[in-house]
């Protein structure tokens, strides 16, 4: 007899701390709003690893959990508020828990001088409620709902200050361009309920093994448009524009949503369906395009930005770009293996900008920064450890990962050229990364020490911020460090345990995955391949340490040598205003000329009028009768007898 | 010799006609209430011939009731005249007019 | 002898009608009705409804037409003034009324054959039998009648007082 997980209250807890907070928390103390609000994503966290004692005492896996009252029950569609557990969902279970209590005790810290706490908390718990709804869900109905309450989340988090106009518009920003992937979404759902009548996993993913002959044709079209979707939620080409802008929230906010979770779910998404991907080889092959030109796309982007989050920003668009190109070539467990180590470095990079932010009070412009690593030492030694691990150098945790990708383009039928631009792509991930060490840390300090200092309380030099940001710092670099040994390839001496881990999942879907035993020549393949990644990544921190710290002008020779490239880069490619020429103002034209002029004011308001013009013309001629003439109406009153009269006798047929 | 019902009933419609005509035409208002007090009567006169016809005496009720009513109308209806008299100081409809457009 | 006497008092009635329609001065129009109303009550004795033909003389000529020769002479009304008041009513007043005539006649005339005829002593009520169905049968209607006049009675008092 299979002991209860009790699934339904991981969601139920953080929705929990959304109310409390929500209700009561804006007249009480912060001591109580940061209680509430640290207590229940623990309470969470610590479920998850009993759960996951749970299931290490021998409780099978998958593990399905539903509630006794269906949701919805009409004749040929039924769905219900099920839960399902394996090993891919306690995998993101662990991510979103553990990395999100991390990010609710930074923020602590962080946000211990910002007017609207207890808002702030309140959001961030109902986050984590529909994060764990998305990732718990056994159907895509479900998933849906989880898929746009993150988004909605997202939108009131990055209009966190909602005074400012930049922040309000990129909130906007980023609920639109989400609500276009959600259409996809949306549309695949339906065609799913079309030809497999039910939304449930199990039975669509038990339906589609079970019929080898299926290929191709609709299963195609229901894959591109679960893709777009996900690349709506997860900032891909095309719809990549609103995480840039996101920036505008909170620093924790983007460490929490637009770093380890929500931008995740995309990919969560693309795993959990491989079933369905797997027999259309025209949707993975965009997959992996779409992968690996957003990597290489964002990257370069993001080696001129000057904002440091923004950097940021661009550089967990191009990771995504790498779980994407993994997830397109079958090798969906090391894309979720880069999702995992993804999330500890990249929530630790905007941990670690936050707190030089925070420590700057409100400088957010690398050019202002420099020479804070004396000033800062914790921030400064866990960033450089999220900064190793991004750049996938040895043994920090980003290499296993993205070697692991590389590895499995480069075995992909055609995957070649797809090794090699995601090899460029981590030669750039490097420079960028380095350079900003570089310009944060290093060099003379281009800020005025006298006036620059965190909080309210002025300028007694720029110095670490309290414990409750320092420690989730400490604790996420060290996983920067040893977080990827868990997947320490085979081929390199190591046991590979989060491929077998996930082997129940996704054997059958994966061509690249791994032997149990590699033969000589595998093992050779793998060290060659290790060794270029690594030396391209080396390549890139000596090329970043030569213009950014010892020859600073080689910077600006080069941006003037090559003025056109250099411009075409910074503006971002232009994207933001082809989007805005192509699309919106288009939309915005319609919108107002034929929908507001024409249907608003012509149609709706013209029957308005039609129909009082009407009224009032009917009734000024029949006004006529009440004339004030008393022989008029005695006039009107022998007519009307008359005529009741002649219809009396008509009845009675007596003509 | 016996006289054919209808020529009463006939006798009964020119009567009302004329007190129709009179209410459409007259502009004295005194007048115009003697002409409806003409079709009362040519109404009684038909319900006193119908009586006859059916042999039944609720015709005659009926008529009996009809002249009830119609005494108190005219006790009231002289009294309003009265009063707009006095108000309004004319007799003539057409000059009562107060509610016209 | 019934036909001549319903031809003499129903052209006496047309007249005095006919009368009332053209006369000028409102006295004359009373005078007229008189004329009508006691011929009308000469018919009903013809119907055999003995009660009523009194009730006509006392009731209507004797009361109602009395109280409006009061009400004219109090108010001395004289000749009516020529005013045009409404085009409706003339249109309706006397081509409709025409045509009015014309369907009622029509009606009856078609049923002559059904109706047969009349003669003095064919039928008679006696007071004693109008009495009896209205004290007996319809007892609360006639007391309804009763408070009925005496509202009319307050009504009239009220209203023709002079405003003090």
């Amino acid at each position: 007899m299979t002991p209860s997980l009790h699934l339904w209250l991981l969601p139920l807890l953080p929705l929990a701390g959304f109310v409390i907070n929500g209700i009561v928390g804006r007249r009480l103390p912060k001591a109580f709003v940061s209680t509430v609000a640290l207590l229940f994503p623990a309470a969470a966290f610590a479920q998850v690893l009993w759960i996951v004692a749970q299931v290490h005492q021998g409780v099978a896996l998958p593990y399905l959990e539903s509630f006794a009252t269906p949701w919805i029950a009409v004749s040929g569609f039924h769905a219900n508020f099920s839960f399902l557990l394996d090993q891919l969902t306690l995998v993101m279970l662990l991510v979103v828990t553990g990395v999100g209590l991390l990010i609710h005790i930074y923020s602590v810290g962080y946000m211990a001088a910002e007017d609207g706490y207890w808002r702030f908390f309140s959001y961030m718990n109902l986050f984590l409620f529909f994060m764990l709804t998305l990732v718990l869900s056994a159907n895509f109905l479900l998933m849906f709902v989880g898929w746009e309450g993150v988004g909605l989340v997202s939108y009131l988090l990055i209009g966190f200050y909602y005074s400012k106009d930049s922040a309000a518009n990129a909130g906007k920003k980023a609920f639109i361009v989400n609500r276009i992937g959600d259409f996809g979404f949306l549309l695949a759902m339906f065609l799913i309920i079309a030809h497999f009548g039910t939304l449930s996993f199990r039975q669509v993913f038990a339906d589609i093994s079970a019929h080898p002959e299926l290929h191709g044709g609709f299963l195609t079209a229901i894959a591109l448009l679960l893709l777009l979707g996900a690349t709506g939620k997860s900032a891909q080409i095309p719809l990549y524009v609103w995480l840039p802008d996101a920036m505008e929230g909170p620093t924790p906010v983007s460490a929490l949503i637009h770093a380890a979770t929500m931008v995740t779910a995309g990919v969560y998404m693309l795993a959990r369906a491989h079933v369905l991907f797997g027999r259309s080889p025209l949707a993975l092959t965009i997959i992996a395009v779409i992968g690996a030109a957003t990597a290489f796309f964002a990257a370069t982007i993001g080696i001129l930005q000057t904002d440091i989050k923004r950097v940021l920003a661009y550089s967990t668009i191009s990771q995504l770009g790498y779980m994407f190109l993994a997830c397109g070539v079958t090798a969906y467990s090391m894309g979720i293996f880069h999702l995992v180590t993804h999330a500890f470095f990249k929530a630790l990079l905007f941990l670690a900008a936050g707190s030089v932010i925070h420590a700057l009070g409100g400088e957010q412009d690398m050019r202002n920064m420099g020479g804070l690593r004396k000033k800062l030492p914790v921030t400064f030694w866990t960033m450089t450890a999220a900064v190793l691990a991004i750049s996938g150098l040895f043994p920090f945790a980003g290499f296993f990962s993205k070697d692991a990708i590389l590895a499995a383009s480069f075995a992909a039928p055609n995957g070649k050229a797809l090794w090699a631009v995601g090899l460029v792509t981590a030669g750039l991930t490097s420079f960028y990364m380095f350079r900003l060490w570089y310009m944060t840390f290093f060099r003379t300090a281009r800020y005025d020490e006298a006036t620059t200092g965190h909080g309210g309380h002025g300028s007694h030099g720029v110095h670490e911020g309290p414990w409750s940001m320092l420690v989730p710092l400490i604790i996420l670099g060290v996983l920067s460090l040893c977080g990827g040994w868990i997947g320490w390839p085979a081929a390199l001496g190591g046991n590979d345990w989060i491929a077998h881990f996930l082997d129940p999942i996704f054997a059958g879907a994966t061509n690249v995955l791994p032997a149990a035993a590699p033969t000589a020549a595998a093992v050779q393949l793998a060290r060659i391949l290790a060794g270029v990644s690594m030396a391209v990544a080396l390549f890139g921190w000596w090329l970043a340490d030569l213009m950014y710290r010892r020859k600073p002008q080689l910077a600006d020779d080069a941006a003037q040598n090559a003025k056109a490239l250099y411009t075409l880069i910074w503006n971002k490619y232009w994207v933001d205003q082809i989007y805005g020429a192509v699309i919106v103002g288009p939309v915005l034209a319609f919108s107002r000329n034929v929908l507001g002029r024409g249907i608003e004011t012509g149609i709706i308001d013209g029957a308005n009028t039609a129909m009082t013009v009407t009224a009032s013309g009917a009734s000024s001629v029949i006004r006529r009768m009440q004339s004030g003439n008393i022989r008029s109406y005695a006039g009107w009153l022998a007519a009307g007898a008359a005529a009741v009269l002649v219809v009396v006798l008509y009845l009675a047929h007596s003509f | 010799m016996t006289v054919p019902i209808v020529w009463y009933l006939i006798l009964s419609a020119a009567l009302f006609c004329i007190g129709v005509c009179g209410f459409l035409i007259k502009r004295n208002i005194i007048t115009i209430f003697m002409s409806i007090e003409l079709m009362l009567n040519a109404v009684n006169l038909s319900f006193v011939t119908f009586a006859n016809h059916w042999h039944q005496v609720s015709g005659q009720i009926f008529v009996f009731f009809v002249m009830v009513v119609a005494a108190a109308e005219a006790a009231v209806g002289l009294a309003i005249i009265i009063a707009l008299f006095r108000s309004r100081n004319t007799l003539n409809v057409d000059r009562i007019d107060l509610m016209k457009l | 002898m019934n036909v001549a006497v319903f031809i003499l008092f129903g052209l006496l009635c047309l007249g005095g009608a006919l009368n009332l329609l053209l006369q000028r001065h409102p006295i004359n129009s009373a005078l007229s009705l008189i004329v009508v109303m006691s011929s009308l009550a000469v018919l009903y004795l013809l119907l055999g409804a003995e009660f009523l033909a009194l009730a006509q003389i006392i009731v209507y000529s004797g009361a109602i037409m009395v109280l409006f020769v009061f009400v004219i002479m109090l108010l001395n009304a004289g000749e009516e003034e020529r005013t045009h008041g409404s085009r409706a009513a003339y249109l309706a007043g006397i081509p409709g009324v025409l045509a009015l005539f014309t369907v009622l006649a029509s009606t009856f005339l078609t049923l002559r054959i059904s109706f047969g005829g009349t003669r003095l002593g064919s039928f008679l009520v006696r007071t004693g039998d109008l009495s009896r169905v209205l004290f007996r049968d319809l007892l609360l209607p006639f007391e309804v009648t009763s408070v009925l006049i005496l509202v009319a009675i307050l009504g009239a008092v009220v209203l023709a007082r002079k405003e003090s």
